[in-house]
């Protein structure tokens, strides 16, 4: 469950976040050089990518195709769009400047939906182009600052990349954590991206301020290098406390770009706002706008899939469980839901499945070994009182080792026979007798005496006794 | 009119077998060994790659193939144009020992078409001036006389034509630097329509205004040249897909009918001599049966300003790549940005400074929209203007420069005489419609005047169905004896 608000001496936090993912296209935005992970640097190079004079961007057609589902999975509005310029130099910056979306971008104006419920509006989501990676070395921790000489790869420069943007709506680390994980489920349910925060394929910023709830918006101060969803909720708490001590303190807090420390959980400043570079935007007129045609845009939602959120709030309605249960939710994730389903036309219990595949299942993909039919034979007999909850467990990983197998026929080879009702009450007398103390306590209401009782039973019943049940009977002798 | 044989005439004579592609080339470096000294036309020749090419040539045609349209046509390339494995220096120090690895989309068209590349031509450095004295390699004299001026910032190519070293070469036009050169030298020159020709392989001097184009001796070549590198290129977003006119078929139609139009609010500041021929050019097309018509462009005036805005912007981004990190000239400095500053304060020379400087400035936050806002609602009134003009004209005719060739550094002092060599040519390249530069007589000294023709998007055939009829009325005019 989220927090949904996080509050320290009397302030709240607002966040937005500013989150980049490379996009799974198989050549650059700009050119046809590969984009690949993890290549020999300098490999995935050509005059474009190299900045080399006269050579010119073209633009990637699927990538723009990438860019749009992921637009139209946090449901902005897809619209002609055009590229800019941001000048700016550095060594990883082949041509000096960064072809980006700067006044027209792509999609604008969509949402978020956390699973709590909480709804994150999204400015926009614009195209733009990765820069190369720099290697410092000889100098302190890998930072520019004191290194002997740099390394650079261009094997990243010119990969195409989905800036999405949130507004403002974000109110607690555990939100922000949500909201990267409820959108790297959605990237990588649509195939935009593979979304590894550890290889960079998704990076996140955050803009951090804190107020008075009520109040207006305070200064934010953009934090840089978080690198992983821990870190997400690490740095933002820490950020916002270092806000509220400054302003509390009788300080001002000034507009600026910090750099999260993973290994120090501080945030340390980068550049105030008045260092900050001039990128002198101007429309990039090596390329024409884009306008995706209205057959476009339909043909690309028309081919979306269904989304976590949507898959979650059908698997939990079948199940029986809360949309945002540990259950639905990662059995969605693994992209398991399908499966859960496929079980439930097999004549088996989705909500036993679900509660099986929870736990049972963690290691696998969407598409688990165990035959489907094999899991709704074993749901069916838990559901005829045939086995307890421990037993279907025990027969499950059976299952799961041989493969597959009838769930009646395991079960009735370790002798796991269920009890029927008359011999559970004649079980449960025998307990209330041998333990009367206990019985008394339940009886008057202390409901932690029951586990004695029916701790009594399992002994009794060498755990072959359904606990449901056993409850059940306690409860109605009461 | 010209000494020297066209391209249309060595390709048909390397075509039939009549001329061999390999003498052709031996006259023109025998010419290039005798003035090539006092010209300084090329940056490089490539002597012994012409003569395998020429000789490639040679066998295609002995092998009963054809080498294409410009079989055995020696072509000079400009300095900006990349060649693989041949420098190509922009005339900067900065790209002083620049090999690309490819060839720009011109380069292979001319090659698949059997010309015979020479060598790179002279230019202001990044194209940027109007008299070639840029250079950081030296200046290029005017062929007609060595004193004087090429123009520029093509420089080196019109004169290469000009003196007869290759009888096609190619520059780029970002605001006249095809068409003033050609004025200047004596030959014609064309700016084609924006995204005719590829720009792939074009060092970038200001990207939404650069076209590449040839300088020929006679319109016909100009027409055959831009048969073969005109089309759509996919390495090349802003390159136009429509289909390719013949170039050639209505060269001699004349121009019956034809209305021309006579800019009535013209800026001012064409020499006597200049704007007497322009008349006389007038006079010539009425003679031949075309209609004269008075339009108006009045955004005109302003396109001096808009482009001294809006190129130096461009500029400014497009070379900021030179930073000496991955090609080009590096001078060693304690940390990076020392590195980039101590590169480019010693990589690039005066004018490219300068520009950089303006353009940085034009787009700085705070000044963007006085400036470079200002400068593109100017391009849009002066899309709307021309748009308005060819409504009433078909074509119009202006001077292609406002003087005949002037001395070497008669306007190096003042940045700004020198710009208003491009006056009348700039508005083409704001609007991005062709523009060409015919000879038509002369002018003080008996140097040539250019008369520029200009037409509307893609209007490249009536532009050249014009220029031949001025290039006819010319040879009367120099067989009449007029003025």
């Amino acid at each position: 469950m989220t927090e949904a608000r996080w509050t320290h001496d009397g302030y709240e936090m607002v966040v937005g976040l500013e989150v980049h993912v490379e996009l799974a296209t198989k050549t650059k935005l700009f050119s046809a050089s590969p984009n690949r992970f993890g290549d020999e640097p300098n490999t995935n190079i050509d005059p474009v990518t190299l900045g080399l004079p006269g050579a010119l961007p073209v633009l990637n057609k699927y990538a723009v195709e990438l860019a749009m589902r992921i637009g139209l999975a946090l449901n902005c509005t897809v619209q002609p769009c055009t590229f800019a310029r941001k000048n700016y130099f550095y060594p990883d910056m082949p041509t000096s400047y960064q072809i980006s979306q700067y006044e027209d971008p792509l999609n604008i104006d969509g949402w978020l939906d956390l699973p709590d419920g909480t709804r994150v509006g999204i400015e926009r989501a614009h195209m733009e182009q990765d820069a190369g990676k720099s290697t410092h070395v000889g100098g302190g921790e890998g930072r520019v600052h004191g290194a002997e000489h740099s390394l650079i790869d261009l094997n990243r420069a010119g990969v195409p990349l989905v800036e999405i943007v949130s507004r403002p709506d974000i109110r607690s680390p555990e939100q922000a954590r949500e909201y990267v994980n409820e959108l790297r489920a959605i990237l990588l349910a649509i195939g935009a991206s593979d979304a590894k925060m550890e290889e960079g394929s998704m990076r996140v910023d955050a803009n951090v301020s804190v107020r008075r709830p009520g109040a207006e918006l305070g200064t934010r101060c953009e934090i840089k290098n978080v690198n992983s969803v821990r870190s997400v909720g690490r740095a933002i708490e820490y950020e916002a406390k270092r806000q509220i001590l400054m302003l509390e303190a009788g300080e001002a807090i000034r507009q600026q770009t910090r750099h999260w420390d993973e290994g120090d959980g501080r945030t340390h400043t980068l550049r105030d706002k008045e260092d900050a570079d001039d990128y002198r935007y101007f429309l990039e007129p090596d390329l024409v706008p884009v306008a995706p045609s209205a057959d476009w845009i339909e043909e690309v939602r028309a081919s979306l899939p269904v989304l976590p959120a949507a898959r979650r709030a059908r698997l939990a309605l079948a199940a029986g469980l809360a949309a945002d249960s540990e259950a639905v939710g990662s059995i969605v994730d693994r992209g398991q839901d399908d499966y859960a389903f496929s079980v439930q036309a097999a004549g088996g219990d989705i909500g036993r499945a679900v509660v099986h595949m929870k736990e049972a299942f963690a290691e696998m993909g969407a598409e688990p070994v165990l035959p489907a039919a094999d899991l709704a034979g074993l749901t069916t007999l838990e559901i005829e009182g045939k086995l307890t909850a421990t037993q279907a467990k025990t027969v499950l990983g059976e299952l799961l080792e041989q493969g597959g197998g009838d769930a009646a026929a395991i079960a009735a080879a370790k002798g796991f026979e269920a009890m029927d009702t008359s011999e559970l009450e004649a079980m449960v007398d025998d307990a209330i007798a041998a333990q009367p103390d206990a019985w008394e306590k339940f009886c008057a209401g202390e409901a932690k005496a029951m586990g004695a009782l029916v701790g009594h039973i399992m002994k009794a019943s060498r755990g072959q006794a359904d606990g449901k049940l056993v409850t059940q009977i306690l409860n109605a002798r009461k | 009119m010209s000494p020297f044989d066209s391209a249309s005439e060595i390709a048909a004579g390397v075509r039939s077998g009549d001329l061999k592609a390999v003498d052709v080339l031996e006259q023109h470096l025998a010419r290039i060994d005798a003035r090539e000294t006092e010209i300084h036309a090329f940056n490089l020749v490539i002597a012994d790659a012409a003569r395998q090419q020429a000789a490639a040539v040679d066998a295609i045609v002995a092998a009963g193939g054809d080498p294409g349209p410009l079989a055995g046509v020696p072509v000079a390339l400009k300095d900006n144009m990349c060649t693989r494995g041949v420098p190509t220096t922009c005339s900067s120090k900065i790209l002083a020992d620049w090999k690309p690895p490819y060839d720009g989309t011109v380069v292979s068209l001319l090659q698949r078409a059997g010309a015979v590349a020479i060598g790179k031509t002279n230019l202001d450095e990044f194209a940027m001036g109007s008299s070639t004295e840029n250079s950081a390699f030296g200046p290029t004299r005017n062929p007609l006389d060595t004193d004087l001026v090429p123009g520029g910032s093509s420089g080196g190519s019109a004169a290469a034509v000009a003196a007869g070293f290759a009888p096609l070469s190619f520059g780029s036009d970002t605001g006249g630097s095809i068409r003033q050169p050609a004025a200047l030298c004596g030959v014609v020159g064309v700016k084609p329509t924006y995204g005719r020709v590829s720009r792939y392989g074009l060092v970038a001097f200001a990207s939404s205004l650069d076209q590449i184009g040839p300088f020929t001796h006679t319109v016909a070549d100009a027409a055959l040249a831009l048969q073969v590198v005109c089309g759509h290129d996919p390495h090349d977003s802003t390159s136009i897909a429509e289909p390719l006119p013949d170039y050639s078929a209505l060269l001699e139609r004349g121009v019956e009918g034809l209305r021309v139009g006579r800019i009535t609010d013209l800026p001012a500041g064409a020499d006597p001599d200049v704007a007497e021929r322009i008349e006389q050019a007038f006079d010539a097309l009425a003679a031949a049966g075309a209609t004269i018509v008075d339009v108006e462009v009045p955004a005109f005036t302003y396109g001096l300003t808009a482009y001294y805005i809006i190129a130096p912007a461009e500029a400014s981004s497009n070379l900021a790549r030179y930073d000496g990190v991955r090609y080009g000239l590096r001078v060693d400095a304690p940390d990076t940005h020392a590195m980039y500053s101590a590169t480019r304060a010693a990589g690039f020379g005066d004018e490219v400074k300068r520009r950089i400087l303006l353009g940085t400035y034009a787009l700085s936050a705070g000044y963007y929209d006085a400036y470079y806002g200002k400068a593109l609602r100017i391009r849009r009134l002066m899309a709307d203007d021309f748009a308005k003009a060819y409504a009433q004209a078909d074509v119009l005719l202006t001077p292609s420069s406002p003087s005949v060739a002037f001395p070497f550094g008669s306007k190096t002092a003042d940045p700004f005489a020198m710009y208003l060599c491009d006056t009348y040519t700039i508005p083409a390249n704001l609007t991005g419609e062709p523009g060409m530069s015919v000879p038509f007589g002369t002018g003080q000294n008996d140097l040539p005047v250019g008369v520029q023709v200009l037409a509307p998007a893609l209007g490249e055939p009536v532009m050249l169905q014009v220029a031949a009829e001025l290039e006819r009325a010319a040879t009367d005019l120099t067989a009449g004896g007029a003025s």
